[in-house]
């Protein structure tokens, strides 16, 4: 038995000491879309991404959202919106889009060098 | 670019301590490292919630139900942290469920013994939650940047887990003899399960530790498992109760605590299905979804139902 013995933590049991069952597992018709979950955790702050759940639709992912992401009073708006309509950018092409701030150091204030008795502008 | 590369390059920003992201690209064996462990780990929060609903409407006072519906909502919450950590990966929600309720999948073995007094709400919330936590509390530094944050959202929670706990043995502790019986035999019984939620020792490993290598994980068990008993060590003798280890000794030398051997068996049997409570906690999951499903298509058809209103409208 010691030959399969892996190094493994809580909640990482191996593949080949998992089981397999004869329960027949139902087919669920009703497959909840993904929403993307923003908070605003107070007043005068920007929404946040806090994360993501199922729920049938906008209400009922807010409603969703308040009991998993506000429990403790994290936050005083929700936002939510289905992740199937967020475009994101393509971490493979991330050399090319930002290639363009690399070079224009003169666009941070730290470029520029002062006096000392103005050196505080 | 040839595969080599690609692998050199993900192994270069693991070793810069860079996150990955869902889209970067990775090993096919890192993602399904991470689906494995994370999904497992969902299932323990997702099963967890049994052994203490068990106690919700026997809890001695209004006050202690609040807290233990409080606790088991977390764990719920924690649960959804995770199965949403797993998805970015790839791999839908309803199969990671299929695979819990078939027997594919499984969860830490701890949630398989028996809750049977309430001083094991106690017991659990200190040593099950604490023992966790400390796993937990190294898998915020864990590569997969999803899984991190759910890590860092647990963490916040969770120590009000361990905390709970602890004071629940106190008040026990302070009670009358039945009631210090009673939680020193919780303690007795939820000592060694806890020790082997950290999984087999050290020495036992025989693959070289690709997890490690990729920072999935950072500590080893027997580190992490020392770490543990040292601290619990000097716990229990605030609730002036004992651990039940006749070799458990403070070790000069060493500045850890030695303990006794863990019953290597008994663990495996457990992970493998013949644990006292693992038919049980799997039929009480699979009724669950099973009795809820007409729910869950309810509120498709009322969602369906709303939408076709408000384009009338």
């Amino acid at each position: 038995m010691k030959n399969f013995i892996r190094k493994f933590y809580y909640g990482d049991i191996p593949e080949e000491k998992a089981g397999g069952g004869s329960y027949q597992t139902i087919n669920d018709t009703a497959n909840w879309p993904l929403w993307e979950v923003f908070i605003r955790s107070k007043q005068g702050l920007d929404h946040k991404h806090a994360g993501s759940l199922h729920a049938a639709d906008a209400q009922m992912a807010i409603e969703n959202a308040r009991d998993v992401y506000t429990r403790r009073m994290e936050g005083v708006s929700i936002w939510v919106v289905e992740s199937k309509y967020i475009t994101a950018s393509n971490p493979e092409e991330a050399g090319e889009l930002y290639e363009p701030a690399v070079d224009k150091i003169y666009r941070h204030p730290t470029f520029y060098q002062l006096p000392d008795e103005v050196n505080h502008m | 670019m040839p595969v080599q590369d690609f692998e050199q390059l993900f192994q270069k920003k693991i070793d810069n301590e860079v996150k990955i992201e869902p889209k970067d690209w990775m090993p096919d064996a890192y993602r399904k490292t991470n689906i494995r462990q994370i999904s497992q780990h969902a299932h323990s929060e997702i099963v967890g919630m049994l052994p203490e609903g068990n106690w919700i409407s026997r809890a001695p006072s209004l006050k202690r139900k609040a807290i233990l519906i409080a606790k088991v909502q977390d764990e719920a919450g924690h649960g959804l942290y995770l199965y949403s950590a797993a998805e970015t990966l790839g791999m839908s929600r309803e199969e990671m469920i299929n695979d819990l309720h078939s027997g594919k999948a499984k969860y830490s073995s701890i949630f398989n013994y028996p809750t049977l007094t309430w001083a094991d709400m106690g017991a659990v919330g200190w040593l099950v939650d604490g023992a966790a936590i400390l796993n937990q509390v190294m898998l915020c530094r864990t590569s997969y940047g999803p899984y991190a944050r759910a890590m860092v959202r647990i963490c916040k929670e969770e120590s009000f887990h361990q905390r709970q706990g602890f004071e629940t043995l106190l008040v026990l502790s302070r009670g009358t003899d039945e009631q210090k019986a009673m939680c020193q035999d919780a303690i007795n019984r939820w000592w060694w399960p806890s020790l082997m939620m950290f999984g087999p020792k050290d020495s036992e490993s025989t693959n070289s530790d690709q997890s490690m290598k990729w920072k999935i994980k950072r500590k080893t068990n027997d580190e992490l498992r020392q770490q543990f008993i040292d601290m619990a060590a000097e716990q229990v003798k605030v609730l002036g109760m004992t651990l039940p280890d006749e070799k458990l000794k403070w070790n000069a030398e060493r500045k850890h605590y030695d303990f006794g051997e863990i019953d290597w068996n008994e663990f495996w049997n457990v992970v493998k299905g013949n644990g006292p409570c693992n038919k049980q906690r799997l039929e009480a999951r699979r009724k669950a979804h099973e009795e809820g499903q007409w729910v869950r298509e309810a509120a498709m058809a009322f969602a369906e139902k709303r939408r076709s209103k408000q384009k009338a409208a």
